[in-house]
Formats: structure tokens, sequence, C-alpha cells
């Protein structure tokens, strides 16, 4: 068990590797109730997050998720996250443990007259049921990614979204706390093999989704980190005029991805010697075998096929900028 | 498939969780069974050079973890004459046979009153118990 923002974690419960297997090839669960859950709620709510997140509330509707940023006047990330719309004038949003203090207060410190935002973390607990065999093995339908609904599963009322973390297909359940040993045992019962905080960081790290506090921080902005497709530039929100002069000036940086050439495992914080960069996030693949991370290097050097050399620990070590995503499953 | 728990009675040990196995003038090193499943699966293995000097008590390579790295402790002083290419190919070898396979390097030992401040399995169990 490790601490991780105030929680008790498991960095897993009987092996990384194994754990990250079960996800990709049949079905993990993991117990995220660490998440913070906060709803804006009034006939203002939709108006308020317009005005803070980056992603266009226009481009959903009424059973649909995003994937948002809230973002700072110098086009910085406050944090990631997914809200979801149960109507226009109530949402929930499910962002970082570590960041669930700085988003309520930059929400409740913007708060408008007809617009409500409340704290419910301490309310709810959240599994993420993520793998191929997932909607077979929880004996869901298939639904389109991004939406979610209120679902019966054994008789425990569930809202079953269908978002993740781990780049397979799944469904995350939110569930009031007083039930959650009773689904966390339903899942285990129907299959799903327990996963920790480890397996979940290599499971992101191989599809490139950004962890907050590393690959992407209040002093790093969405266009340079690959997220301006989540940037609704034509309209307005804290920061935008700022991202737009990034879009249009281009980018000094990029958050690129890579996988070692040599063998070795790069880690956060590394530097990247040729070209300077810094690498933000580094592990070993299980599915490729080999040491991938992402970092930020200059724009000129953030083409697929780019050479880099990086610090591990004083010995310099080669890697090759790729495409996103790092892993990709192969069709059959 | 991971290793069960043992700790050989015909090895030597340090208490940075390493073994050596004495043979005449040379010993193999590697880390114990309670390293290994401290660690986690290993995935990668950072050997000395041949040829390099290793010595008592201080690092003479890496064995990382997907969670974590950690330097070996050479438990004696030597120079290095094989490292196990093995392992460097496939570092879950350590997991699976962490007194076999899972050897790290062979040295030429250099300083042979080293060896008596080693300890016994029974000594290094009980020091394990403790951990």
């Amino acid at each position: 068990m490790v601490p991780f923002a105030g929680w008790e974690m498991p960095v897993s419960y009987a092996g990384v590797i194994p754990e990250h297997l079960a996800v990709r090839s049949d079905c993990g669960v993991f117990d995220v109730s660490h998440m913070g859950q906060i709803e804006v709620e009034g006939p203002r709510a939709k108006e308020l997050l317009q005005g803070l997140l980056a992603n266009d509330l226009d481009r959903i509707e009424g059973g649909g998720a995003q994937y948002t940023l809230l973002t700072n006047e110098r086009g910085g990330i406050v944090d990631d996250l997914i809200v979801y719309e149960r109507d226009e004038r109530h949402y929930l949003l499910v962002v970082n443990a570590g960041n669930r203090e700085n988003a309520l207060a930059w929400l409740s410190e913007r708060e408008i007259r007809g617009s409500d935002v409340r704290d419910v973390s301490d309310r709810y607990a959240l599994l993420a049921v993520q793998g191929p065999r997932s909607l077979e093995r929880l004996g869901l339908r298939e639904a389109a990614p991004f939406t979610f609904a209120e679902e019966t599963l054994d008789g425990i009322e569930t809202m079953v979204a269908r978002t993740g973390y781990t780049g397979e297909a799944g469904a995350e359940l939110l569930v009031p706390g007083e039930d959650a040993e009773a689904l966390w045992q339903l899942v285990l019962d129907r299959g799903a093999r327990p996963c920790g905080l480890g397996a979940r960081d290599t499971l992101r790290l191989e599809v490139c989704y950004p962890l907050h506090g590393a690959d992407i921080t209040q002093e790093t902005d969405a266009i340079s980190a690959g997220l301006g497709w989540v940037c609704a530039l034509d309209k307005d929100f804290m920061g935008a005029t700022k991202l737009r002069r990034i879009k249009q000036a281009g980018p000094e940086r990029r958050l690129v991805a890579f996988v070692m050439t040599d063998r070795a495992v790069p880690r956060g914080g590394m530097p990247v010697l040729e070209p300077r960069g810094e690498v933000t996030s580094g592990t070993h693949s299980p599915m490729l075998d080999r040491g991938i991370g992402m970092a930020y290097v200059p724009a000129g050097a953030a083409a697929p096929d780019t050479e880099l050399t990086i610090d591990v620990r004083g010995k310099p070590r080669r890697a090759r900028v790729v495409e996103k995503p790092i892993y990709k499953r192969e069709e059959t | 498939m991971p290793a069960a728990e043992s700790y050989p009675d015909d090895l030597k040990y340090h208490s940075a969780h390493d073994w050596a196995r004495i043979d005449g003038e040379e010993a193999t090193l590697g880390i114990t069974w309670y390293a290994q499943d401290s660690l986690g699966e290993l995935v990668h293995y950072e050997p000395p050079e041949e040829g390099a000097a290793i010595t008592k008590d201080s690092s003479y390579g890496e064995v990382e973890s997907v969670k974590a790295v950690s330097d070996i402790v050479a438990p004696l002083s030597g120079e290095v004459v094989a490292v196990n290419a093995k392992v460097v190919d496939a570092p879950e070898t350590v997991n699976e046979d962490p007194y076999g396979e899972g050897w790290l390097v062979r040295v030429r030992i250099t300083e042979p009153s080293e060896l008596e401040a080693l300890l016994d399995a029974e000594a290094y169990k009980l020091l394990v118990a403790e951990q």
C-alpha cells in the first residue's frame, strides 16, 4: 500500500504485469474511489462551465460525457477531467484526487448566481472495469463511448459510464459509498482481476493518456501537450485567448511519445540530453517489453522517428519518437 | 512463474539482500528471494562491465521493476569475470530462479578475508524475519 492524495492505495494486488495483461486481454477492475466528484447544478450551470472548461458542452447532450480541461488565465491546466451531462442544468465532474481541493476552489470562487457547486466526493465510490471482456462479464450491452446511463447490476443501482483510462473497452461504475463493497464483490465474482495503481499507470501511458501533475500541470498548456483537440478555441473560456495565440504561433515545445531503443526504463523527471527536453512520464511497457514514455522536446524535434538521448541515471540512452498512442491493439 | 521463498544453505548472504556462492577463488552473486519479491517483476538489469572492479558494500549495478529501481550491493570485493546475459535479455529470470538461472555476475574474489563477515542462511533468515 502507498499513500496517494490522502488515500491508502495498492500499487498492485498480485503484480503489475499480470494485472496489466489482464486488462489488455480480458477484464480488470480498479477501485478509483479516491477520484473527486463535483456536482454543478442550476439554471446557469452550463453557462458557468462553458466559461471555465476548454471543451464545448454544446458537443454533448444529456447522457453524454466529455474529456475536458479546467484551464487558468495563462492556458495552464488546473485539472483534466470528465464531465457528465445529466441535463443542461445538472453536471457531474470527475476530477483527479490530488486536484480535488484545487478544482473545487477554482469552480466555487467563480460560481455565479444560478449555479451551485458541490463536492460530493465522499458520497460516492467509483470502480473502473476495463478490458475487452468487461461488458460481457458484467452483462452490459454495447454502448457508444462517452455515454452513461443508470443501470441495475444484481440489484445495485449504478451509474454506468462508458469511459476509462486504459484505452480498452469497459465501464466506470459510480455508486453510493454504502454499495461499494457489494459492487466490488460482484465485479470480482464476474471474473474481473483486481488491479492497482501500478497497472493503471502502465496502461494509461501505453495509450498516451496524460497524467496531471506529470505530463500536464498548471504550467503546461494544452496545445504543447497535444490536447488542442480538447480546446474549443471558437468559444470563450478561461485562457482561450492565450491558447489561440500559442496555436497560431506554434508551440515552442511539444509533448511527444517515445520508445527506448536501448535497454533502459525511463522515468519522469529524467533530462532529455539531445535535443534538450524533459521526460514527464516513463515506465516499462508490458505489451512492447520496452521502456516507453512521454517527454517535452523542442517542437522541431517532435516528428516520429526523431532520435532522443535520455539521461538515465547518468547514462545516455537512446529512444525514438513515435506516433501516439504507443500501443495500439492489433486489428483482428 | 515466481519462485517459492527459499534461502539455500550453501550460500553466503549480505544484509542488503544479496547472496554469494563461493567457488574457490571465484564467486557467483545475485539477489535473494526476499529482494526480488520486494521489488516485484524485474524489467531491467543494468550490469557492470566485464573486468570492472566491484567493492564490498557498494553498488555494482541496478535492477529495476515496473515500480522501482534498486542498486545491487556487492557482498564482497572482486573483479567481474562474467555477466549473466540471460538476465540482461530476460530480467524476469531473477524472479523465476533467483539462485540459479537468475544469477547476476561472476567475480574473481580480491579480498578473501571479507568472506568471514557474510551471513549464513540461518542468520540471514532471522534478518528477513525482522523486516
